[in-house]
Parts: C-alpha cells; sequence; structure tokens
C-alpha cells in the first residue's frame, strides 16, 4: 500500500448527497477478476453520454478541475454495496483523499485499505469548500494526516478525526493481513474452544 | 456494571486479540464468497504463497454475474460472467473451499443458501464480500459486508480487524395489519432514520412485532440494515430460530444440538443492557411502503405523496430531493399510487425465498399480467425454484405472463442481461433503488412482493390492500 502522509493538491467538488458505489463504480465494470481498469468505469453514468463521449456538465470532464487529487462530495459518500472497486476506481483515476460530512462504514474501512484518504469534516466546512473551489480552482487544499488537519490558502484549518491505528498504517503503507497474521497463537487457542 | 446487548456478547465472544490503541481482532465463524468480489482476493493468496486457513468455514456459490434464464448454458454467457465463473470454480479447486455450482443442486444468492443449508447460526460471526450479508443478523449472528482486502484477510486468517462499531435498538411493537409485511417494516424504518442514519451503528430489530416474524420475514427486515446505514442487523434468537435451523445439513446434531439451544438461549440483550441509540416504531400505523426516489430512504406509504421541497428543512435534503425528482421524472408532491409501471421485479435476497414467492402468487393468481409490463419472477436458490415448482407457484406465475427463471440476483444489481430499459419504472422487491441500479437509466420503486404483483397486474403502483 502507498503511505499517505502529506497531500497539498487542488480539489474536485461533487455537490452530492448519499453518491452510492454503484454511481462511483457501475456493476458493468465488477465482472473484471482483476482490479486493473476500474479508473475509466468511475462515475461513468455521470461521465460519459450514451454514445460513449464525455458528458461535458459532469464536473470531473471540467477542464478547470482536470488533475485534482481530492474529491469533496455531500453526506453519506460510499453508501450501497461492499465493492472495493470504487476505492479501486477512484485511486486509480488519480484521487488521494476524499472528504466528506459522513462516509458510509464499508467505503471508509475499503479506502483505508487502499491508501485512500477519507476526510470527514463538518457540513458547514465542506459546504464551504465547494463554494471556495468553485469561485477559484486552482486553490490548493493542504492535508497532513500527522497532525490530521486541512489547510486553506488562507490559512484556516480544520482538524479532522482519524483512528491512531489506521493512521499509522496509512503513514507507514501497512496492510492489516500482517498484524492478524502475528497473533497465530492466539487464533489458534480461540479456535480450540468452541462457543458450544 | 450494566448488562450486556446481543450485539456485546455475539462481538466479546469473538475477540481474539485486543491491544490498547488497535481495533480488535476479531474470529470469523463462517465465510461466504462469491465470483464478483473473490478473485482479487485469491490472487493476493497466491501472491504472498498463503493457504486458506478454514475451508471448512468457507463457502461458495455463484450468483452475481450469472444469466437467470434457464437455457442458456455456460458456452453461450457473456465471456466476462463465464471468467468469473471458471476463476471462481478453479479457485474453490486450488484452496479446497466448498463450492455451491450452477451445475449441482444447491445454488443461489449467497444470503438464501446460506441459511437453508443450515451454515447460519446464532451467535456466529458472518462475512462476505457483499454488503447484504446483514441477513444473517436475522438469527442472532454478527453478520457484515466487507470488501475484498478483508476477504483476502478472512482467507488467509480467518480473522479481521474491526473497530467496534456502536449499539442502536430498534423497537418495533404492535401487530402488521393486513397487506402489511416486514418488507414495509424495514422501508419505513429506513425512511424515518434515514439512509445514512445507521452509520457506525449495528441494529437490534425487537419488540412484539419482530418476534411475531418468521424468519423470512427477519431476514427481509435485517437484509436492508445496510440500507439504513448500519453495517448490520441482529434479532435475537428464539424457538422461530430453532425451528427453522433443525435438521439442516450443516446444523448441529444430536448432542451437540443440546449444547447449542442451551448457548443460543443466553444470546438475548439483558435487561438492564444500555444502548447507544434507540427508535421506536408502531407496527399498528405501518401501511405498505413504496420508494419513490434514488435512496432508500425516500419513501412513502402507498396512501401518501412524496413530499414537497417546503416540507424539507434541510438544504442537503431538499438538493437530494430535487436531484432525485428530475432523475425519476416524478413531481414532489405528487401521490405515488397510480404511478406507471414497466418492469415488475420479484425475487432478490431481500424478497427471494419461497414465503415471498407464495405470497406474491397469491395475489397474481388468475389474473394477468398488465399488457405494458414486463414482469420476472427470479427465485433466491434452485431449493426455492424446487418448492415453487412443487407447490405450482411457477404456473401461477407463468399463466400470469411473468417469465419464470433460475436462481440468481438478477436484476437487484442487473449484472447479467436482466436489465430494464432506460427510463423505465420498475417496481422492484430488492434493496436499492439508485440510479441506474436495475440497468442504465432504470428509475426503482421498491415494495414488498405482494405490493409488486399488484404493481403488474394493475400497471402502475397500487395499494395491494383493494385486492385481498
Amino acid at each position: 500500500m502507498k503511505p499517505f502522509n502529506k497531500l497539498n493538491a487542488t480539489a474536485l467538488p461533487l455537490r452530492q448527497e448519499n453518491v452510492d458505489t454503484d454511481q462511483v463504480i457501475p456493476a458493468k465494470y465488477l465482472t473484471a477478476v482483476t482490479k486493473e481498469g476500474m479508473g475509466d468505469g468511475l462515475f461513468s453514468a455521470w461521465r460519459y453520454n450514451a454514445d460513449g463521449s464525455d458528458n461535458t456538465n459532469f464536473v470531473l470532464n471540467d477542464p478547470l478541475f482536470k488533475g485534482s487529487e481530492i474529491l469533496i462530495a455531500g453526506r453519506n459518500f460510499g453508501s450501497g454495496s461492499s465493492r472495493e472497486h470504487a476505492v479501486w476506481a477512484l485511486t486509480e483515476y488519480g484521487f488521494r483523499a476524499v472528504i466528506a460530512p459522513i462516509f458510509a462504514d464499508i467505503f471508509y474501512n475499503n479506502s483505508l485499505k487502499n491508501g485512500l484518504l477519507p476526510v470527514a469534516l463538518p457540513e458547514d466546512v465542506v459546504n464551504m469548500l465547494w463554494d471556495l473551489i468553485e469561485e477559484d480552482p486552482t486553490t490548493q487544499v493542504a492535508i497532513n494526516l500527522e497532525a490530521q488537519t486541512v489547510t486553506l490558502p488562507d490559512g484556516q484549518t480544520h482538524s479532522f478525526d482519524i483512528d491512531p491505528f489506521r493512521k499509522t498504517c496509512l503513514q507507514e503503507g501497512l496492510d492489516d493481513l500482517g498484524y492478524i497474521l502475528a497473533k497465530d497463537d492466539a487464533i489458534s487457542a480461540h479456535e480450540a474452544e468452541p462457543a458450544f | 456494571m450494566s448488562g450486556k446487548t446481543l450485539f456485546e456478547k455475539v462481538w466479546d465472544a469473538h475477540v481474539v486479540s485486543q491491544e490498547t490503541g488497535a481495533p480488535a481482532v476479531l474470529y470469523i465463524d463462517a465465510h461466504l464468497i462469491h465470483e464478483v468480489t473473490s478473485p482479487q482476493a485469491f490472487s493476493e493468496l497466491r501472491t504472498r504463497n498463503l493457504k486458506v486457513r478454514r475451508p471448512d468455514k468457507t463457502f461458495a456459490t455463484m450468483d452475481h454475474a450469472i444469466p437467470t434464464r434457464q437455457d442458456v448454458g455456460i458456452e453461450l454467457w457473456p465471456a466476462d460472467a463465464a471468467t468469473q465463473v471458471r476463476t471462481l470454480r478453479q479457485n474453490c479447486e486450488d484452496f479446497g473451499v466448498t463450492l455451491w455450482d450452477i451445475n449441482g443442486d444447491v445454488q443461489g444468492i449467497v444470503h438464501v443458501v446460506g441459511p437453508e443449508m443450515g451454515v447460519t447460526q446464532p451467535g456466529m460471526t458472518i462475512v462476505c464480500g457483499d454488503s447484504h450479508t446483514s441477513t444473517h443478523g436475522a438469527f442472532g449472528a454478527l453478520a457484515f459486508g466487507i470488501g475484498t482486502s478483508e476477504v483476502g484477510h478472512v482467507l488467509a486468517s480467518q480473522c479481521l480487524l474491526q473497530m467496534k462499531p456502536k449499539t442502536f435498538a430498534i423497537t418495533v411493537d404492535g401487530t402488521l395489519g393486513t397487506g402489511v409485511t416486514a418488507k414495509d417494516i424495514i422501508l419505513a424504518i429506513i425512511a424515518k432514520n434515514g439512509a445514512g442514519g445507521g452509520a457506525g451503528h449495528v441494529f437490534e430489530y425487537r419488540g412484539s412485532a419482530i418476534e411475531k416474524l418468521s424468519m423470512s420475514q427477519r431476514m427481509t427486515v435485517c437484509n436492508m440494515s445496510i440500507e439504513g446505514g448500519a453495517r448490520a442487523g441482529m434479532i435475537a434468537p428464539d424457538q422461530t430460530t430453532y425451528d427453522y435451523i433443525q435438521g439442516r445439513e450443516y446444523a448441529p446434531k444430536g448432542e451437540t444440538w443440546d449444547r447449542a439451544i442451551a448457548y443460543w438461549d443466553t444470546l438475548r440483550t439483558d435487561d438492564d443492557a444500555v444502548f447507544d441509540r434507540e427508535l421506536f416504531l408502531d407496527a399498528n400505523t405501518l401501511e405498505p411502503m413504496v420508494t419513490y426516489g434514488t435512496n432508500p430512504g425516500q419513501g412513502v406509504s402507498v396512501t401518501g405523496n412524496i413530499p414537497t421541497i417546503d416540507e424539507l428543512e434541510d438544504p442537503a435534503e431538499r438538493r437530494s430531493l430535487m436531484s432525485a425528482m428530475d432523475y425519476m421524472d416524478l413531481t414532489p408532491g405528487q401521490n405515488i399510487a397510480g404511478q406507471s409501471v414497466d418492469v415488475v421485479f420479484i425475487g432478490s435476497c431481500t424478497n427471494g425465498r419461497i414465503e415471498d414467492l407464495r405470497e406474491a402468487a397469491a395475489i397474481a393468481k388468475g389474473k394477468k399480467v398488465a399488457d405494458n409490463v414486463w414482469g420476472i419472477v427470479v427465485p433466491g436458490s434452485k431449493a426455492v425454484k424446487a418448492m415453487a415448482e412443487a407447490e405450482g407457484l411457477d404456473r401461477i406465475f407463468s399463466e400470469a405472463g411473468f417469465e419464470w427463471r433460475g436462481a440468481g440476483c438478477s436484476m437487484c444489481l442487473a449484472m447479467n442481461d436482466d436489465k430494464a430499459g432506460a427510463g423505465k419504472y420498475v417496481a422492484s422487491t430488492s434493496n436499492r433503488n439508485f440510479r441506474g441500479r436495475q440497468g442504465p437509466g432504470s428509475r426503482s420503486f421498491l415494495m414488498s412482493p405482494i405490493m409488486a404483483a399488484a404493481a403488474a397486474v394493475n400497471g402502475r403502483v397500487t395499494d395491494v390492500r383493494e385486492m385481498i
């Protein structure tokens, strides 16, 4: 997993609540047996017209926001299906962090396992960020994982919560499996004592 | 010190290790896998040269991508679905995992087959790379969906690193009226609490109306916990639960059965236990529910109206409503009853069990699907299909003009060729009304099986109580 420490990048404002993982990556992209190629399917129902051309009305296709590495969305982002393909699509496309007022649990977990930082900020801050970025798409948003802060060019800083264990895993690029496998003795001891 | 909730009892019994400042290492008793979210996890095992730790606790079936047209052999399937199925077969063979194959007698939607086989039992931890794993909570198991990385962790270690969720009691007291079902209970809960309202929590459904539900109905309720934002939903096991499990293939037998019952009897929330949050619902006043929007929280009773913008105070809710109305081509404030439908889908892990099909068939019997409506009935498993055919339900549906299909997820997520067309309205017994969920551009109305059958016959959203 690619470590995450600091990110200083432009952001993409997605003014939508309840963006479910079917919107992030529709079912037709789930037929793959590998993780590759998901970036092309990211937000495909919104991003492409029926004939396959780019829908220029969708913010992802707006040249002003090209190269954004931070996605800013409304509440309940990533709801619905457990498909990790949604995270693979976001990271392959180039996103490294998502800011939203609240995330769906499974999406939040999946993000952490792929080096995509989910940042929960209050709704009024998200609203303010949308306004600010739409006004000036070149706005640099600085995320500092160590300090757990999001800082804007004018110096205003907003703190976010993250579990300390998950934070370390992200900073060092560690995945869960090494930690779990090191508990082999405890796992075997548990297996030796059935519930009934 | 206060007592424990059902969730806390099951959680505590599965914590293998808990270091300060770290998530718990949680032991998993049963791991269900399917063709869509497992291939990359098996690839990870191969890359790391790891085995499946407990193939005896791992069960695979194929449901998401497979066609449900019964006359189509794998050689005629879309290439990518065939590849996923062949990959699953190879992975199960290489790693020694039990596979309920489409070519065998046991196969179907993973959340229908697991309980049918007796794999699902009270007090267990159960996971699957599918968000509707919450279904199994109907048995008093802690069951939740996971991503593919976590599928790999469980395959390799039989464990997951998990933060402990909070608890949320949902008490439903009273008696359901005629024509009001378990589906209406859960749609009403989500409409009341919001699609994201359960985030970070595990629901426990309790109260006299819940206790009266059959296992099939309890599964319908727990299935849609995820639509309420909770990863899991649980119902305390009781005699109804035990009667369902006893005699099934993987159920405990003999003396072990007696010991199991003694343990399962302890899996009830203590009287002095405290929940982090609570919500109450009166079953007596519930009516059949229908969703009108693009998230499962956007639902009303069939006698009600879609809200107007003025009725909503929250700007985000207003934005959601406007966006949903635009997609659905509906008008705020309009009645939901009378809205025309083009497609009717009866099936899914929410409502694809035998009881669901019996109830829908009772409405469809002797009637015809409306001329402009395409209706399909998709049993949740081969066992459900066989039972339905033995009872003659397939003939009732066929004579009414429905297509009778093989078992699978089908138009619940439209990964196979069962897709409603762009702009079509679908009366659906499934769980998600997301944009394009049932085929690109499709528009879903979620409802109970009897409501869907009524919609098929009338060609519009109908209060089924007028037909009973």
